[in-house]
C-alpha cells in the first residue's frame, strides 16, 4: 500500500494547489535559465550564422558587436589578397531607434556587402534575400514589419522584401538585413541644414589657408558633396569577414593580417568568447545568480511546504508507528511525496513555459541539457526538502497517538 | 475458549514502576503495578484521571518502558526495566492491538485500508490482507463501509474498524484505553461487549481502560487504579453496586 499516493488523492485539491504553485516557482527557475540561455544564443547568434572565418577589425578594438569599430572598406582587397582566403566581405553593424506607429522602434541595422553577399544565408521565414543594391530590406519579425511592407529611414525608405525569426542582437534588437550602402546611407544620414552648415564650415575653414587665396577655385570645390571630395575619406565600416579556402592554415592568415598595423583580427571562437565574455557576461552572470537564488528560494519553500504537509499527518504518523510501521515506511512516505511534488511542480513548470515563455519579448531557450540539469536539481532539492519533515517524523512519539 | 480453559498468559506486568523526573521534580506516576492477562480474559482497568492508567497501558504497550520492572508477553520477556529484550516496534505490530478513546484512524486511508495497513506492515500480502480486512468487517458488521472514508463513518462504525485494525494481526494483548468514551451508553456496551467477544473467540488478553460502570459485568477481572497503585477487585459485584450508585 502506497501511503504517499493514498495522502495526495484524499487531499487531491490541496495537492493539486500546492504543486501549481510549486510548479509556478520552477518555471520562474526554468525561464531564468532559458532567457540565458536565450541571450547567450542571441549574442552569438549572428558570428555563427554569417560563418565568417575571420572577422578584421579596428586595431585594439574587440569588434562591432562588444564596442565602436572602424575599418576602411577599401580592407577587403587587402583582405582578399591574402593566400588561403576565399573571399572577404564588407560589414556594417549598429542600431537606430526610429519612431513608427506612435512606438519606439529600435532596428539593429546590418549591411550586407553586395553584390558578394545577398544574405542566402539568413533562413527566411517568408519573401526572398535581397535582389537590388538599394532599398530593399530583410527584417526580423520582432520588428513587426511584413513582406511587402515599406519604412522610411533618412532620406530613403525601404521595402521589406523578407523576414526572419529570431534573429536578433546581443541587445535584443531585431536585425534588419540591407545592403552595406544602405546601412552607412542610414548610419550617416545628415539633415539638409546640416549639409550646408558643414559646406559653409568647409569653406569658412579653406579661405584661412594659403593654397586657398593663391587658387580660389578650391573654395568651389570645398562646397561639392563630400563624396566628391578625394580629401574626405568615404564611410568607413564595422569590419571585414573573411571566409577561407577549406585546406588553408588558419594560423598563417591571422599571423599575416595580425602584422597589419591598422587593424586587429579575431577567429569565429575568438570573436565568440570576446562576446561572451564582454556585452554578454555581465547579463549572464547577473541572470545566472538570479537562477541560483531562486532555486534556494523554491528549495526553501518545498521544505516549508513538506513540513507543513508532515505537520498535518503527524497523527498519523504518530498512530502508524504505535501500530508498528518501521521508519523506513513513514520516511518513505514523506520522500515520495516530496519527489512527486517536485516531479509534477517541474511537469507543470515546462508545459506552462511552452506556452508562456513565447510571449516573452525576449527569446526564452529551454535547452535540452538545461532541463535535464534543472529535473537533477529538482529531484536534488525534494529530497533536501524532505528532510525537515522526515526530521519532524522521525521525532514524533507514538505516544502522541493516545494523546 | 474461557478463562477458566485458558492457561497461557497473554501477558504478565510484574512490579512496573515508572518515575518522571529526578531529586525535588520526581513523580512516582506507577509504583510496582502488576496485573496478568490470560488469553481470553478480559480485564478493566478503572480510577479517576491522574491515577496512573496511562502510563501502565503505555508501558504494557511497549511504548513508554517503565522506569523498572518486567513485561512478558506469551511467556517472552520483553521489557526488563528500561531494557528491552526485542524490537518494540516490531514486537508491537505482531503482538498488540491498540483502541483508543478516539477511533483514531488514519484520515487519508479507507475503513478496509486501515485495516489492511496494519497487515500489510506485517508483511502480509495486498490481496490476504484486503480478504482479512473484509472477513473482520463482516464479522464486526460494517463490511458495507470497506470503502469508505473514516470521515464519512458513524463513531460507532468507526469504533467497530478501530476494532477490526487491532484484531487483524491476531495480536496475543488488545489495550484499550477509553474506548467507549465518546460513545452513547447503548452503543458503549456494544462495544465492549465485542471485546468479550473477540476475546474469547481469538483468544486474546484484553485490557480496557474505562470510567464506563454500567458494562462492567462484560469484564472477567477488574482492576483499579489509584495514586500510581494498582489493585484487584477480588469483589466483582462490589464494584458493580459502587457503579450503580
Amino acid at each position: 500500500m502506497n501511503l504517499a499516493t493514498k495522502d495526495i488523492r484524499h487531499n487531491f485539491g490541496r495537492f493539486a494547489l500546492t504543486a501549481v504553485g510549486i510548479g509556478m516557482l520552477l518555471m520562474v527557475v526554468m525561464g531564468m535559465g532559458g532567457i540565458y540561455r536565450g541571450v547567450v544564443e542571441d549574442a552569438t547568434l549572428l558570428i555563427d550564422r554569417v560563418g565568417a572565418d575571420l572577422w578584421i577589425v579596428q586595431r585594439n578594438t574587440r569588434g562591432p558587436f562588444a564596442e565602436l569599430s572602424r575599418v576602411p572598406p577599401n580592407l577587403v582587397f587587402r583582405a582578399a589578397a591574402v593566400p588561403g582566403v576565399i573571399s572577404s566581405r564588407e560589414f556594417v553593424y549598429h542600431t537606430i531607434q526610429r519612431e513608427r506607429d506612435g512606438k519606439p522602434l529600435r532596428i539593429a541595422v546590418l549591411g550586407l556587402s553586395w553584390p558578394t553577399d545577398k544574405a542566402e544565408w539568413v533562413p527566411l521565414t517568408a519573401g526572398r534575400p535581397l535582389a537590388q543594391a538599394h532599398f530593399e530590406m530583410i527584417a526580423d519579425r520582432s520588428l513587426g514589419l511584413a513582406v511587402g511592407e515599406q519604412i522610411p529611414l533618412g532620406k530613403d525608405t525601404y521595402t521589406v522584401v523578407g523576414t526572419t525569426s529570431n534573429m536578433i542582437s546581443s541587445s535584443g534588437d531585431g536585425l534588419a538585413f540591407l545592403t552595406v550602402s544602405d546601412a552607412q546611407t542610414i548610419q550617416f544620414d545628415v539633415s539638409g541644414e546640416a549639409v550646408r552648415l558643414e559646406r559653409a564650415a568647409r569653406e569658412a575653414r579653406g579661405r584661412e589657408f594659403e593654397l586657398v587665396i593663391q587658387q580660389p577655385a578650391l573654395l568651389e570645390n570645398a562646397g561639392r558633396p563630400s563624396q566628391q571630395l578625394p580629401a574626405v575619406a568615404r564611410p568607413q565600416v564595422s569590419a571585414v569577414m573573411v571566409s577561407l579556402v577549406p585546406d588553408a592554415d588558419l594560423n598563417s592568415v591571422v599571423d599575416t593580417i595580425s602584422g597589419w598595423g591598422d587593424v586587429s583580427v579575431f577567429t569565429r571562437e575568438g570573436q565568440r568568447e570576446l562576446l561572451l565574455r564582454g556585452s554578454v557576461e555581465k547579463v549572464r552572470r547577473q541572470i545566472g545568480l538570479f537562477r541560483v537564488l531562486l532555486t534556494v528560494i523554491a528549495a526553501i519553500i518545498m521544505a516549508l511546504i513538506l513540513y507543513t504537509l508532515t505537520l498535518d499527518k503527524i497523527h498519523s504518523i504518530a498512530l502508524l508507528k504505535l501500530i508498528g510501521a518501521p521508519n523506513t515506511t513513514i520516511l518513505g512516505m514523506i520522500m515520495q511525496q516530496a519527489l512527486i511534488l517536485g516531479s509534477v511542480g517541474f511537469a507543470i513548470a515546462w508545459l506552462v513555459g511552452q506556452k508562456l515563455f513565447p510571449l516573452f519579448p525576449r527569446r526564452v531557450i529551454l535547452a535540452d541539457a538545461d532541463l535535464i540539469q534543472l529535473a537533477g536539481i529538482v529531484l536534488g532539492i525534494s529530497v533536501l526538502a524532505s528532510l525537515l519533515g522526515i526530521w519532524k517524523a522521525m521525532k514524533v512519539s507514538p505516544n502522541e497517538a493516545l494523546s | 475458549m474461557t478463562v477458566a480453559e485458558s492457561t497461557t498468559m497473554a501477558i504478565e506486568a510484574v512490579d512496573l514502576t515508572r518515575i518522571y523526573g529526578s531529586g525535588n521534580t520526581e513523580v512516582v506516576a506507577m509504583r510496582e503495578a502488576t496485573m496478568t492477562v490470560r488469553q481470553g480474559e478480559v480485564v478493566a482497568l478503572l480510577g479517576p484521571s491522574g491515577a496512573g492508567k496511562s502510563t501502565f497501558l503505555s508501558a504494557v504497550g511497549l511504548i513508554n518502558p517503565p522506569t523498572s520492572g518486567q513485561i512478558r508477553i506469551r511467556g517472552q520477556l520483553v521489557l526488563d526495566g528500561e531494557t528491552a529484550h526485542a524490537d518494540l516496534r516490531s514486537f508491537r505490530r505482531r503482538h498488540i492491538g491498540f483502541i483508543f478513546q478516539k477511533s483514531n484512524l488514519i484520515p487519508f486511508l479507507t475503513a478496509a485500508e486501515n485495516i489492511q495497513i496494519a497487515m500489510q506492515l506485517n508483511g502480509d500480502s495486498s490481496g490476504y490482507a484486503r480478504r482479512r480486512a473484509v472477513e473482520l468487517m463482516e464479522y464486526l458488521g460494517v463490511a458495507d463501509r470497506a470503502d469508505n472514508f473514516p470521515s464519512m463513518l458513524s463513531g460507532g462504525q468507526q469504533q467497530r474498524i478501530a476494532v477490526a485494525r487491532a484484531l487483524a494481526n491476531r495480536p496475543s494483548v488488545i489495550l484499550a484505553d477509553e474506548p467507549t468514551a465518546a460513545l452513547d451508553g447503548h452503543r458503549g456496551r456494544q462495544v465492549m461487549e465485542l471485546f468479550a467477544r473477540v476475546a474469547h473467540e481469538q483468544g486474546a488478553g484484553v485490557i480496557v481502560v474505562t470510567h464506563d460502570h454500567r458494562a462492567l459485568d462484560v469484564f472477567d477481572t477488574i482492576y483499579e487504579m489509584e495514586d500510581g497503585l494498582l489493585r484487584q477487585h477480588t469483589e466483582h459485584a462490589a464494584v458493580l453496586s459502587s457503579g450503580s450508585n
